[in-house]
Order: C-alpha cells, then structure tokens, then sequence
C-alpha cells in the first residue's frame, strides 16, 4: 500500500477539463442555452477549490483555535446563505433567522458530539481534522435544511385553506400545522436516508475515497465515512427539527390565526 | 332585553373592509346578506377571531373577545367557511377530526349516522370522500361541525352548492337543530329564499357597512 498520494500535475488535471468541452459541444449541438452556465461554474468551481487549497495549508501551518473557528463561521455563513437562495417560496424575515439559527445549533451539536467526544481530536481544534469534518457536515445538512424550508413554505401556501379550516374548527395551530410540519421534516431527511441506503454499492462516498487515495487502509476508512455520515444524519435532524417545529409558528399570528398573505408577498417581492 | 346578545360590535374599522359603528346579534338564526365582496365573510371572520380589528371590540356573550383564548372560542363558536375542505381518508374520518381538533371525545357510530342523516347525505360511513361531489362535500362538512356541539354556529353560505330542494332541506334541518338546542346560528347567505325566512334578523352590508339591519 502507498503511505503517500501520488502528486497530480496540473498539466495532466488540465485533460480533464475536456468533459466540459464535451459538454459545450453537447449543449452548441442541441442547442440548450447553457454555454455561459457550465462556463462560470467550471471556472467557479476551479478558483474556489484553489483559493480553498491555499487557505488550508495556511491554516494546517498556522493551526490555531481562532482560524480554525474562522474558517467554521465562514462555511456556515455561506451554507446559510445557500440555504437560503434555495428555498423557492418567499419566507418571512422571522423564518430566515430561524433558519440560521437553527442550522448553526444543528452543527455546533452533532458537530461537538462528532469532534470532541468520537474522534477525540486532541487539540480540538487541529485543522486537519476539524475543517473538513466540519465542511461534510455543513454542507450536507444544508440540502436538508433548503428541502424541507422549502417544503414548509410551500406546502403553508398551498394547503392554506385546509390549515385554516382546521383552525376554524378549533385546532392549535400546532395541530392544524402538524400534517405540514412532518411533511417538511421528511422530505429534509429523506436524501440522507437514501443515500445511506445505497453507501458502498452504488457510491463510495467522497471523503472515504479521499482518504483510501491518500494511503488510508480501508477499514479505517470506512470507520470515518460511517462515523461522518451519522453525523451528518445527526446535525440534518437537529437543524430540521429546530428549524420546522418552531418554523410553522411563524406562519400564525399571536391569535392563533394565519398570517396575511399580503406579508408573504411583501417578503417575496424583497427576495 | 334582558338577554346578553350573542355579539356586539362597536366601532370595528378593519382594513378598509369593514366600518361597523354598531352592531347586536341576538336572534338564534341570523343572516348575512349582501353583494358578492361587500365584506360579509370578513365580518364572520371576525366573530371567529380569524380576523382581528384594526380599532373597535367584539363581544362574545358579553365577554371582549380580547379576554377570550382564540383556540378556546373557536371551539365553541365553529366556523364553516365558504369552500368545503376534505381532508384524506373516509367520511367517519372526515367527521370526527372536528371533534379531535376541538380535543373532544369522538362520537359514536350512531351518532355519526344520524348527523349524516340531518344534513341528507346518504353515504357509507366507510366510503373514501375523493368521489363525492361538491354538494355532498358541502353537506360532509356542515355535519362535521353539527357533530362538534357548538354552542354558536358561523356558516359562510352553507348551501351555496346545492339545489333550491337541497337548500331547503338543510335549512330547516339546521333550524331545527339550533333551535332544539338552545344553539345559536350566524350564517352569510346569497340565497333570496333563505333571507326572506329570516326577515326579521337579517344584516345587509353594504361595502363594508351595515345597511338595513332589522333588530327587534
């Protein structure tokens, strides 16, 4: 087994930039007009994964608790960002706070469980470690957080009357909004379920190949990619489960009634 | 007098929907009667705390309903609104969830029947709602509030998808039912037939406010 990584040149990474080309060729042939998009999220994509390699050997030679937390507050920062462009559906300013609450709570949780009490990184904050761990969690839980934003929201709108008709027959809004509320909480967990379902036969999940290309035996592996995913699991639970079981209560007056609609549509026009 | 009204309104201004300087409702029926958008279903929306004055107060027998917990007088003053809702699963589904949203003890099978009977829906209590037709549905929800024992009843046009023969069966059924209980009734009507029954208690608005409001 290799202990190190073989180094890629970048003359020889740059051959594989001929998928896009293929791409483009594909796109010009059909003619679907997606030049300008393939083009800005390749070229995207490569400068920001570059600007992240130089930060990360910045921080691994300079490891300190603050960057390390620096780092952290950035990712969430645009994960919460992400999230939210997602959501289709117009949300009301008190469901967006709460949607980055909720998602900072959700990772500070499963993160710390993860980090400090399973893998025991020793500092707390070794960059190695903790970024990337971090990273997967983040970015995964964030789809969640944006399905099930997004199922709330919509399914609020959408099933208005009947929420309202519950109401009139004396529901809580708790009971009325229950329906939805599950609805959104399912369909936020569900590609996590799925794609654990499948872990290992149909994909071997990123960081797992990451790590075995590096030189990692398998076993050890695979003992991470397990640990990660039920981490990840862990902080898309907490963060939907914060953000949808206080979320439809943004959706009802201090009467117990429905919100203006005429409210929806000022914070959609604002989007 | 003597009694305390069912409602009184004073100065209501919402939106500038409604401006209803006064208003009493005492009568065990009373009508709502008026143009399409004149703000009748806004003023029933009101009585069910739906809606929220901008300025003014309700009274619900004498008590604002500031003092009352929304959740606690919709459960004794039920709305049924314009557009019947079905929610998934059969008819006994469909009637009893009034009773458990209201936190209730569901009703007997018996029970079930017969408020079937009263609102002429002939259907088993086992059959899935998806196939019936917008009357039935209209008269599926009206016994699902009949069933919850209310003591004050807002129906926002509760014949508006049947036939004149239909209507006059639900109206006199439903007459029969409020008034054999001592119940109150407040219902928003299009129907001339339905008006001129209740002559003497019928509200007219007129864009957002009262007209020929008859109290004896």
């Amino acid at each position: 087994m290799h202990n190190a990584v073989m180094d890629l040149p970048v003359l020889n990474l740059a051959i594989a930039y001929i998928f896009v080309l293929v791409l483009l060729v594909i796109f010009k042939r059909r003619g679907i007009r997606r030049e300008r998009q393939i083009l800005i999220a390749t070229t995207r994509m490569t400068v920001q994964l570059t600007l992240m390699g130089y930060v990360l050997m910045f921080v691994f030679e300079n490891p300190s608790w603050w960057l390390t937390l620096l780092m952290l507050a950035v990712m969430l920062f645009f994960a919460i960002y992400n999230a939210y462009k997602r959501v289709k559906t117009a949300m009301p300013p008190a469901l967006i706070r709460l949607m980055a609450l909720s998602m900072m709570a959700g990772y500070a949780v499963a993160a710390a469980v993860f980090i400090l009490i399973v893998l025991r990184i020793q500092p707390w904050f070794d960059p190695q470690y903790c970024i990337p761990i971090s990273g997967m969690i983040i970015g995964n839980s964030m789809t969640g957080i944006a399905l099930g934003a997004d199922k709330l929201c919509s399914e609020m709108r959408s099933k208005r009357a009947m929420i309202e008709n519950s109401l009139m027959l004396g529901a809580t809004p708790a009971m009325a909004a229950h329906e939805v509320v599950n609805d959104a909480f399912d369909s936020a967990i569900l590609p996590t379920m799925n794609n654990m379902l499948t872990m290992g036969i149909v994909s071997l999940p990123g960081m797992m190949t990451g790590q075995i290309l590096s030189g990692t035996f398998p076993l050890t592996a695979i003992k991470y990619q397990i640990g990660i995913m039920l981490a990840i699991l862990g902080c898309t639970a907490l963060t939907v489960v914060l953000f949808v079981t206080l979320g439809y209560k943004t959706f009802f007056t201090r009467h117990a009634a429905l919100a203006d609609e005429i409210h929806r549509d000022e914070a959609k026009s604002s989007k | 007098m003597g009694q305390v009204p069912v409602f009184t309104i004073d100065h209501l201004i919402y939106k500038r929907i409604l401006d209803i300087p006064h208003l009493t409702i005492t009568h065990p029926v009373t009508c709502i009667v008026g143009a399409s958008g004149s703000g009748k279903t806004t003023l029933l929306r009101h009585l069910n705390r739906l809606y929220v004055p901008d300025s003014g107060t309700i009274d619900y027998q004498g008590v604002s309903l500031d003092d009352i917990d929304p959740i606690v007088l919709r459960r004794q003053v039920v709305m049924l609104g314009q557009t019947p809702v079905i929610y998934s699963g059969t008819i006994e589904e469909n009637l009893q969830i009034g009773l458990r949203f209201a936190q209730k003890p569901p009703a007997t099978r018996d029970t079930l029947a017969y408020m079937l009977e009263q609102v002429g829906l002939a259907q088993p209590l086992q059959a899935y709602c998806d196939t019936l037709s917008g009357g039935e549905r209209q008269r599926l929800c009206l016994a699902r509030v009949l069933l919850m024992d209310a003591q004050t009843y807002l129906l926002d046009e509760p014949s508006a998808a049947l036939d004149p023969q239909t209507e006059q069966f639900i109206i006199q059924s439903l007459e029969h039912f409020v008034q054999s209980r001592g119940k109150h009734l407040i219902m928003v009507t299009h129907s001339q037939q339905i008006a001129a029954r209740y002559a003497d208690a019928c509200i007219r608005i007129e864009k957002g406010r009262i007209g020929g409001a008859a109290h004896a």
